[in-house]
């Protein structure tokens, strides 16, 4: 029995969102009298951070404390319409719908906070600290809350504004059937490195080394965790995952946790991501989405591992130890290849 | 049918509740007790989600009968912040970004808690060993498993 050490590598181009009917997402942002400001979206958090995200983009464009913003997900009965949280959408569709609402409430909040300092509304500019002040005079200045009074009780103004991103409509070329299916794509390039036992057919990650452009990184640890977190999923796609084991046959398909196989705290190997910053012409802030690609070049790349270190050409997921015994006895053994 | 009566202490508070025969501990803490903490994951002691301390002990509540816990005494992750406080684990998961859908956190906590109370200062691999028996779907385990022995070490420095 001998275990054999592969490594290998892939990389990928992910479109962020889809084309399908322009793929719109809507957002509306109103303050309150007491100064803070609610984002109502019905766009989904599961869990990867899109409160946080949108949350971050709304106070950047508005230019307020981001503890003075609230994001109200989760009803799409009474909130404004979204295509839903996949495709690595989130970040770069809600995100610049956020975007376009908090530049007309920041427009609505200047032209109040003009009216109260009897100024010009083009000469001021906030803090970021909540306060709005003319430029190059600090000390002639009002607080967001103040403005809200005033454009509450007083002006009768509602400090509010409107969102949508739509992209641009793309058709299908009927003489080359050429398309631009996305505005904008994220890249990976990601090197697995494993460990098969050519004895039992056994497949042990080794360790990982990933390098990822997803734009700006507008929460890099919320960006981190959706890369590691993602590179798991990946390899229990790669090695573990399956509800139809021998396809079309359902025998033998699991019924619960217990038979649905992943990778348990035991089986996790060390991973070094380096994330690139190149930011997206028509992203918020230059931000695409690490969502769904991080994922995707773990299961090639742990493949490809797999024939550098025993030979065989897995291309039916997931790899079992049973494919991959069969694989090397049908060969006449493991047939190690160059390390590269 | 007839109910039996059952008392034990939740969270440092005696609770009595009458409960049907078979019913499981974790259905009574959730639906009789209404401590929604522990979660329903399998219902069959392959996730770990519904994790509660029995006497000090970790124990599946979704395979534990109600019954068998009279006069006993049962911590749950609702019972873990102290007063307004966050209790350090809970600290140390929101500072390491061990959570994302949330769903496994609350047997994290409790696999947590119960390796810390009886060994302060765990070793990587002890620490992968007392969350074994708990499934993640989104964090991959590793900002999990940081998360447990930045508690430890931030125990072991205090």
């Amino acid at each position: 029995m001998t275990r054999h050490r592969g490594r290998g590598m892939a990389s990928i181009n992910y479109p962020i969102g889809m084309n399908l009917g322009g793929d719109p997402s809507q957002a509306l942002v109103h303050s309150n009298p007491s100064g803070k400001f609610t984002v109502a979206l019905s766009s989904i958090d599961l869990g990867q951070g899109m409160k946080s995200v949108t949350r971050q983009i709304c106070a950047e464009t508005l230019g307020v404390p981001v503890e003075d913003v609230y994001v109200d997900t989760a009803d799409s009965d009474t909130g404004p319409h979204c295509m839903g949280s996949f495709a690595s959408r989130g970040t770069h569709r809600v995100g610049n719908a956020v975007m376009a609402a908090a530049r007309e409430a920041r427009g609505v909040m200047m032209e109040a906070a003009a009216e109260e300092l009897e100024v010009n509304a083009a000469d001021l500019e906030t803090d970021g600290r909540g306060n709005i002040h003319v430029k190059g005079a600090p000390h002639r200045s009002i607080s967001t809350k103040d403005v809200a009074i005033a454009a509450q009780f007083k002006q009768g103004k509602t400090i509010s504004g409107r969102g949508i991103f739509l992209v641009p409509l793309s058709n299908v070329d009927p003489e080359t059937g050429e398309m631009s299916p996305a505005t904008c794509y994220a890249h990976a390039c990601l090197v697995a490195e494993v460990e098969v036992d050519d004895e039992t057919g056994e497949v042990a990650m080794v360790r990982m080394d990933s390098a990822y452009e997803l734009g700006r990184a507008l929460n890099p640890r919320l960006v981190e965790q959706q890369l590691v977190g993602g590179a798991w999923m990946g390899v229990s796609h790669a090695l573990y995952e399956t509800p139809e084991p021998y396809y079309p046959d359902p025998v033998h398909g699991p019924r619960d946790f217990v038979e649905y196989l992943m990778p348990g705290p035991g089986d996790i190997w060390p991973h070094d991501i380096a994330v690139l910053e190149r930011p997206a012409p028509d992203g918020p802030f230059g931000a695409k989405g690490p969502g769904e690609m991080c994922a995707n070049p773990v299961l090639p790349a742990v493949a490809n591992a797999i024939f550098n270190a025993v030979g065989v050409r897995i291309d039916d997921l997931p790899i079992t130890p049973e494919k991959v015994l069969r694989a090397i006895k049908s060969q006449g053994g493991a047939r190690p290849q160059a390390r590269r | 049918m007839a109910k039996i009566p059952l008392q034990f202490r939740h969270n440092g508070r005696d609770v009595a509740i009458f409960v049907d025969g078979g019913t499981n501990l974790l259905v009574a803490l959730r639906e009789l007790i209404g401590d929604m903490t522990p979660k329903f994951g399998c219902g069959q002691g392959g996730c770990g989600t519904c994790s509660v301390l029995i006497d000090g002990e970790l124990h599946l509540s979704c395979l534990t009968l109600a019954e068998t816990v009279a006069g006993r005494s049962i911590e749950t992750l609702d019972g873990m912040k102290q007063g307004p406080n966050l209790h350090p684990l809970q600290r140390a998961f929101a500072d390491n970004f061990a959570a994302q859908c949330g769903y496994c956190t609350p047997g994290m906590l409790m696999a947590a808690k119960a390796l810390l109370d009886r060994n302060p200062s765990p070793s990587r691999d002890e620490v992968v060993e007392a969350i074994s028996g708990n499934i993640c779907r989104c964090t991959g385990y590793e900002p999990i498993i940081n998360a447990i022995l930045a508690a430890a070490g931030g125990r072991v420095s205090a």
